[in-house]
């Protein structure tokens, strides 16, 4: 990086330049001047969590740091994949963000210094903060299945960042022949939306078996056991018999390597040569994570359960997919309940006060047809360090009940994604 | 009406120190909700800020103990205590 110069947010805004200089040096929580809070990612959790920082506190400085003018959301994008929705009902701007006092800065971060308390921006200047969040989602992992690079995923699609990779598996889809194979590689635990490739398994299979009824699908799975086990199994065999195939990492699913030349998936048992192929890689907190100094080993965050302080880097709190939450999977449900717990956490903690305990729900609801809903719920508290289930509560919907139950819960689904959407976009 | 006594007494204390935070901060539980239960909800889905508090605890108690179906509500219900629930209801009854 060249000569990075330093501006506070004053001169960002563009007030006089003495005025800034005399605001380089970093502000104490209490000074009179209002604390200035950067948040980085505006997807789920970055969003909801600059809103609700404003909304709790309104006196507050909050940045919102964010490259991209549209965000495309990965619920319901499985719905694209299946030619059930487009794109464009998954697209929101920031523009109602902004309007309600929040500065939204359209740039990537690319590093954090947390002793001079600065973020440094693309262009090479930087944010002063008192508190800072990141919820920069998940870095898909090119380094871990050999053969799958950036490059392999032009060809073999993960479609696990909603948009050009998302229209790229759906147009692979459309082009396929009748009779087609088409492969999804599932991922070890933890990675970003749990029951998402099998309920995407469920929305292709309706694709095939509606336009191309002679096709197959395979998953090649890296777990044994995976989210919503029981209901998704009951969906295939019900929905799309002798249409899909689960193969368990025993039985032999874990993808060590790729082929992009030939569209092959390599297994310590065999390989799989698809017509399509979903490679859902591993992933880790998105890398200006790494920057700041608050990934662990594991290339997640390790983050204290009543403030999502980092646990390793003070002063930065981390919420959503980039977390390590316990219990709480890494859903866009997660990530908006974190984002507001956090907010208020920031918020007490900027003026003096002492955080208590949260409590947190998620709520992840997947489609295993149109008009065919399923969930799983969970609440979580801290304990022990971690945020951990609260006994007694949460769990799937009920295997055995009538359609009428599922299509409900498909309403809820659509419901749900119009009232986040508008609570983090509206 | 004790634990009601007390809930009001903590907001009290908390109140005085932080002014503007006190009124805003939502108990346990309470900031998860508008995930689903807010504007652009499907009409099946309640609506829960400014909502009468005693009928969200009535609501939440008989999700609870299943004398109210629901598909997901008992499953979180679950969660909470009865404490918790008043005091989600009171700070939900109080949004705009
Ligand atoms: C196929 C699929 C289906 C899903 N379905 C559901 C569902 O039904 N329900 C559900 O609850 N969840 C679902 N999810 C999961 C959900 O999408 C994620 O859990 C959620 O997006 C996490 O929010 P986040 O804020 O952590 O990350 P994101 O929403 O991904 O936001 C991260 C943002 O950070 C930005 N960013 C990254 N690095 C930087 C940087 N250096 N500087 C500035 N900005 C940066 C990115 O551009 C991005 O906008 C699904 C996911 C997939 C893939």
């Amino acid at each position: 990086m060249g000569i990075s110069h330093r501006i506070s947010r004053r001169k960002f805004l563009g007030t006089s330049a003495a005025a800034a200089t005399a605001l380089t040096f970093p502000l104490p929580a209490f000074a009179q001047a209002a604390a200035r809070v950067v948040v980085i990612g505006g997807g789920f959790g970055g969003a909801s969590c600059a809103r609700a920082l404003k909304q709790i506190d309104p006196k507050l400085q909050v940045t919102l740091v964010e490259p991209n003018k549209t965000f495309t959301a990965c619920p319901f994008s499985n719905n694209v994949i299946a030619g059930l929705r487009s794109i464009e009902e998954q697209q929101f701007g920031y523009d109602k963000i902004a309007a309600g006092g929040v500065t939204v800065v359209a740039q990537a971060a690319t590093g954090v210094d947390n002793a001079a308390r600065t973020v440094t921006l693309a262009d090479g200047t930087s944010l002063g903060y008192d508190r800072l969040v990141l919820s920069p989602g998940v870095d898909l992992r090119f380094d871990v299945l050999q053969g799958y690079d950036e490059a392999a995923a032009a060809k073999m699609p993960h479609a696990w960042k909603a948009g050009e990779q998302t229209l790229l598996l759906r147009k692979q889809l459309e082009a396929m022949d009748d009779g087609g194979v088409v492969v999804i590689s599932a991922p070890a635990n933890p990675f970003r939306c749990p029951p998402g490739p099998y309920e995407r398994a469920c929305l292709i299979a309706h694709y095939l078996k509606t336009k191309k009824p002679r096709s197959k699908l395979l998953i090649l799975d890296a777990k044994d056991t995976f989210s919503k086990q029981r209901l998704f199994q009951n969906a295939w065999k019900e929905l799309y018999p002798g249409m899909v195939e689960w193969v368990s990492l025993s039985q032999g699913g874990k993808v060590n390597a790729v082929d992009p030349a030939t569209n092959t998936l390599i297994t310590d048992f065999g390989n799989h040569t698809a017509k399509v192929a979903n490679v859902i890689p591993p992933q880790r907190a998105g890398r200006i994570a790494t920057s700041a100094g608050a990934t662990d080993n594991t290339g997640w965050c390790a983050i204290d359960p009543v403030t999502f302080e980092s646990k390793s880097a003070p002063n930065i709190h981390v919420i959503g997919d980039a977390c390590l939450a316990g219990a709480m999977p890494k859903s866009a449900f997660s990530a908006n309940s974190q984002a507001k717990v956090c907010a208020a956490a920031i918020a007490t903690l900027l003026s003096g006060g002492t955080p208590t305990a949260p409590k947190l729900i998620n709520t992840c609801y997947s489609l295993a047809a149109p008009g065919y809903g399923i969930s799983v719920a969970g609440v979580y508290q801290p304990k022990n360090g971690v945020l951990a289930d609260v006994e007694g509560a949460g769990g799937v919907s009920p295997a055995d009940v009538p359609r009428e139950f599922r299509a409900r819960e498909a309403d809820y689904a659509q419901s749900w994604f119009a009232t986040i959407t508008a609570e983090v976009f509206g | 009406m004790k634990t009601l006594s007390i809930i009001l007494g903590v907001a009290t204390i908390v109140a005085s120190n932080l002014p503007v935070l006190a009124a805003s901060v939502p108990p346990p539980g309470a900031a998860s909700c508008s995930g689903c239960h807010s504007a652009g909800a499907a009409a099946s889905v309640s609506r829960l800020y400014g909502r009468d508090a005693g009928e969200i605890v009535t609501a939440m108690t008989g999700f609870r103990d299943g004398s109210v179906p629901s598909t997901v509500m008992a499953r979180i219900a679950k969660g909470f205590t009865d404490d918790e629930l008043r005091a989600i209801a009171a700070w939900l009854a109080a949004q705009k």
